[in-house]
């Protein structure tokens, strides 16, 4: 094959892959975009189920009857309900969730202002997660049956049975009301409230950015606490997963091959086992991040953490069915977001899709 | 292990590979599925534990002295003591008893729960696996919409929409646990659904309910029998946040998330409000997962 | 001339044994023979412990294996009581074992190039510069052409018999003196078999080294190496020179031959191998 003829089919061959590439990434769009749409649909039906009726939580059971009626047309509720999908599916898009009758603001403002501390708590608690469940996880599996297996296993296993909003309040009944090492909730203390108002929401990053030690300290100080928790949690998921991955390599015949060029049992291990678990991980993780955010409603909740959950739990104990879509709809999306991360990660870092 | 007498000659039987029928086969079995189990100790500490539990809650009045519901406030909040072997709580009741009717809490949901998804989500999953096409297209992208929120923010969700109360709390965990049952089924369902014994079938006329229920049920019924035991422990976790959260069971109904959460207040002066409740939560929990553990073991070596 | 006089590896009544539930089960027994510059085959069916014994020589069997063995000299090494570090430094660079299925014997997420570099780096301690233009001259040598492009192609897009070439390079691109081949070309398609025997047997020659050649095709190890070792239930039933085995004297040895069909001697009907227990207790 001469030189010119190499050029020619290369060129068609890339040209087949670009539009394979466009196809698939269509396809994932579509996907998403239907995903997106079921979403909203049962987040529609699920504030239509609600047996207390909105206009009287909008306007208080003392109003008059022309009142009530005025404010049933008002909220649409008179209309067929496909148009008052429509009208949801429009709000959703410009990012009107209605008014939270607690706080008064609308919903999306109030949403915009907790999100990034959930965000900063996940975020932290799963790469405490991942840094010690993975390693721990390869660390089973290579030396499967010993202690170090076991104990993994059974380290693991607690943290998968463990009800996290107890582990919450236990951690706080010693380490603050016992011993005092750990403030009792919330983020940062009353002195250091406000002080740093930074570019990435989270206080971590921002009070580094600004050079603000003291604050960086203290958010330290809060954050500590409910991320180890957190983190033990997804531990216990990752740890049981990098293992199980892990077994499942070194079962295969290039890590025979692998010990027959004279590589050492850690060039093994890591170099070659760990490459091909890395797509794996990579989508665990990301479920992990997804489990997360499930315990973090449970977890601000016992330390006052003002993120997304704790402001989803009170929403639910004052009935403000406007707060409680918009913070699930806005959880549902975060879902959505990291697994489509993970899913452009993943075509970058595995070489059997491209 | 030694056996004498007439168990030793049931025990060759059992043990021994000539059939003489085919309910002789089931019970083997099924026997070698139990000693697999007995050799687990681990695995069958968590039997155990799980059997403790129902015979608990069928017998709670048998031992347990009090009602669960009498207040006495008279008594409230006092330390575990020989009268009160887990104290009491804020309005005087005993916490031993409330826990031990909690037991039969936990189980109604968790047995309610499992009844209802494993029929529909086998039967979701198994009919887009054996139709395929765009039944199974769509099926599976609802499948996905559900799985696509984490599972206790949906059944919050749910819960708080349809109202407090325990059958509103088993319907919207049931909402957030069939997913991964339905997915399950499919890809088992997929594996046999071009077997020459499925097409034989076909061939002989048999409709698409008859060949799921005959003959792929039987064949995916163990590892969706390990899913569902391993599933119960997250039913129980969920449950008990939404206890937690004051939905589901409501008071004055013994539930132990919700004991929990009457505890906190009281974290500092009566530790074991909040702490026992949780305890209980964590010991069954665990349980079904050492239990889901083993069986999968046993039933599916390939996960080793 | 290959020069047979100088033994490369002498083994001396090795066994491996496997820890089961229900006892001991001895994979290899007793087994004894030496491989000189010269292409030695092993013939067995599956179980006769072939490969066993083969992973057993470079100290790879699988973790609970027991090897026992009364000597296992390989050149100036005692492999016996070798350490493991040492075995780290001979695997690769003194003696190579090539595997059945590229498929699944190459790791999927590196590159081919950067696979058969590995050794090279891990042996000589050459820069990747370096240890790039040996692997493309390597590749080369193996008939590959354009390696350049070869050389960042994945395995699974390269076809078995490149693949098997690719693990040739791999193993031999440190210049060992002992070639240990697990059914190298079992897995490869009838019309490649051939292409890639000629290149091993090229290579052993041109470097005047030692090839263990594993397989169940006696017909294949009989025109390709000059002795055959025969193995039945993990011990050595017949060891003779490939040209003498027509007159080869064990019953297994013989049964084999007459299963196989002939040209040359037309049969109506092929013999069936008959399994005498009395096999299992002897020692040639």
């Amino acid at each position: 094959m001469n030189s010119s003829q190499a050029t020619a089919t290369r060129v068609s061959g890339s040209s087949k892959k670009l539009l394979s590439s466009i196809r698939k990434i269509a396809t994932s769009f579509a996907v998403i975009l239907t995903t997106l749409f079921g979403l909203l649909v049962i987040t529609f039906v699920i504030g239509r189920l609600v047996p207390a009726d909105p206009v009287i939580a909008a306007i208080g059971d003392q109003a008059d009857q022309a009142t009530y009626e005025r404010v049933y047309k008002e909220m649409g509720l008179d209309r067929p309900l496909y148009e008052q999908f429509g009208t949801y599916l429009v709000n959703v898009v410009q990012l009107d969730f209605g008014q939270s009758h607690i706080t008064k603001n609308t919903v999306s403002s109030d949403l915009a202002r907790v999100f990034p501390a959930t965000i900063e708590l996940a975020t932290l608690a799963t790469i405490i997660g991942a840094g010690l469940g993975v390693p721990l996880g390869v660390v089973s599996a290579v030396r499967k049956g010993t202690w170090v297996d076991h104990l993994g296993r059974v380290v693991g296993l607690m943290g998968y049975s463990t009800p996290i909003f107890w582990l919450g309040t236990i951690v706080i009944l010693v380490f603050y009301a016992k011993f005092g090492l750990i403030p009792g909730g919330g983020r940062i203390d009353i002195y250091n409230e406000g002080l740093v108002e930074g570019p990435t929401g989270s206080l971590l990053l921002d009070s580094v950015l600004a050079g603000e030690w003291e604050v960086f300290l203290s958010a330290l100080h809060h954050v500590i606490a409910p991320a180890l928790i957190l983190g033990y949690a997804a531990m216990a998921y990752l740890s049981r997963m990098s293992r199980s991955f892990m077994l499942e390599q070194l079962r295969q015949e290039y890590i025979l091959t692998a010990r027959a060029k004279g590589l050492g049992q850690r060039a093994v291990v890591w170099r070659h086992a760990f490459r091909n678990i890395r797509v794996q991980l990579l989508t665990v993780v990301a479920l992990a991040y997804c489990g997360l955010l499930d315990g973090t409603v449970l977890i601000e909740t016992v330390f006052a953490w003002p993120g997304l959950g704790q402001y989803l739990t009170s929403a639910l104990f004052f009935a403000d069915m406007n707060a409680v879509l918009g913070s699930v709809l806005l959880i549902g999306l975060i879902s959505i977001a990291i697994n489509l991360l993970s899913d452009i990660v993943y075509r970058f870092i595995d070489p059997r899709t491209r | 292990m030694m056996k004498n007498g007439s168990f030793t000659t049931l025990h060759n039987w059992l043990i021994s590979e000539d059939f003489t029928s085919s309910r002789q086969a089931r019970l083997h079995k099924a026997y070698v599925a139990w000693l697999g189990l007995l050799a687990n100790p681990l695995a069958f500490t968590g039997f155990l534990v799980v059997l403790g539990l129902i015979v608990v809650a069928i017998v709670a009045p048998a031992i347990t002295s009090y009602s669960p519901y009498d207040q006495d406030l008279s008594r409230a909040l006092q330390p575990l003591s020989w009268q009160h072997w887990f104290g009491t709580d804020e309005f005087g009741r005993d916490v031993y008893t409330r826990l031990v009717y909690g037991a039969r809490t936990t189980l109604y949901i968790s047995i309610l729960v499992t009844l209802i998804v494993a029929p529909i989500g086998f039967m979701i999953g198994a009919m887009s696996g054996y139709l395929g096409g765009w039944v199974d297209v769509v099926l599976m992208r609802i499948t996905d919409i559900f799985l696509s929120f984490p599972s206790l923010v949906l059944a919050l969700a749910f819960s708080a929409s349809l109202g407090p109360g325990i059958e509103n709390a088993v319907i919207a965990i049931a909402l957030t646990v069939w997913p991964p049952i339905a997915r399950l089924a499919r890809a088992e369902t997929l594996t046999f659904r071009n077997a020459d014994f499925v097409v034989a079938a076909e061939l002989q006329g048999a409709g698409m309910m008859r060949i799921l229920l005959r003959h792929i049920v039987p064949l995916c019924a163990p590892s969706v029998v390990v899913r569902l035991t391993l599933n119960m422990s997250s039913i129980i976790l969920t449950a008990a946040g939404l206890g937690f959260l004051g939905l589901g069971a409501q008071p004055p109904m013994p539930e132990w998330g919700a004991m929990a959460a009457s505890g906190r207040q009281y974290l500092l002066d009566a530790w074991w409000l909040t702490t026992i409740p949780g305890i209980a939560i964590l010991i069954v929990s665990l349980a079904f997962n050492l239990l889901g553990d083993g069986l999968r073991d046993i039933l599916d070596p390939r996960n080793g | 001339m290959a020069d047979l006089k100088e033994t490369i590896l002498s083994v001396e009544n090795m066994s491996v044994e496997f820890p089961t539930l229900s006892g001991v089960v001895t994979a290899v027994r007793d087994v004894s023979f030496n491989v000189g510059r010269e292409k030695v085959g092993i013939i067995g069916e599956s179980g006769s412990g072939k490969s066993t014994a083969g992973r057993a020589i470079m100290r790879l069997q699988p973790p609970h294996a027991l090897v026992k063995a009364k000597r296992m000299q390989f050149e100036d090494v005692d492999l016996l009581k070798a350490s493991e570090q040492q075995m780290l430094s001979i695997r690769g660079r003194r003696i190579a074992m090539i595997l059945q299925d590229p498929k699944y014997s190459l790791n999927p997420v590196m590159t081919v190039g950067e696979q058969i570099s590995e050794t090279v780096i891990l042996h000589e301690h050459v820069s990747k510069k370096e240890a790039r233009s040996r692997t493309l001259a390597m590749l080369e040598r193996v008939n590959i052409r354009d390696p350049q492009r070869v050389f960042d192609l994945y395995p699974h897009e390269v076809s078995g018999g490149m693949g098997q070439r690719i693990m040739i390079s791999m193993m031999l691109i440190a210049s060992p003196s002992l070639i240990i081949a697990d059914e190298p070309t079992s897995a490869l398609d009838v019309t490649v078999r051939q292409q890639v025997l000629s290149i091993l047997d090229e290579l052993v020659m041109e470097r005047n080294i030692g090839l263990l050649f594993i397989s169940h095709d006696l017909n294949l190890v009989r025109s390709f190496c000059d002795r055959v070792i025969i193995m039945y239930a993990g011990q050595i039933v017949e060891t003779i020179a490939a040209a003498d085995l027509d007159n080869a004297r064990h019953p297994y040895t013989r049964g084999l031959l007459n299963a196989l069909p002939s040209l040359e001697h037309p049969r109506d009907r092929l013999d069936v191998l008959r399994r005498d227990p009395a096999w299992l207790e002897n020692r040639s």
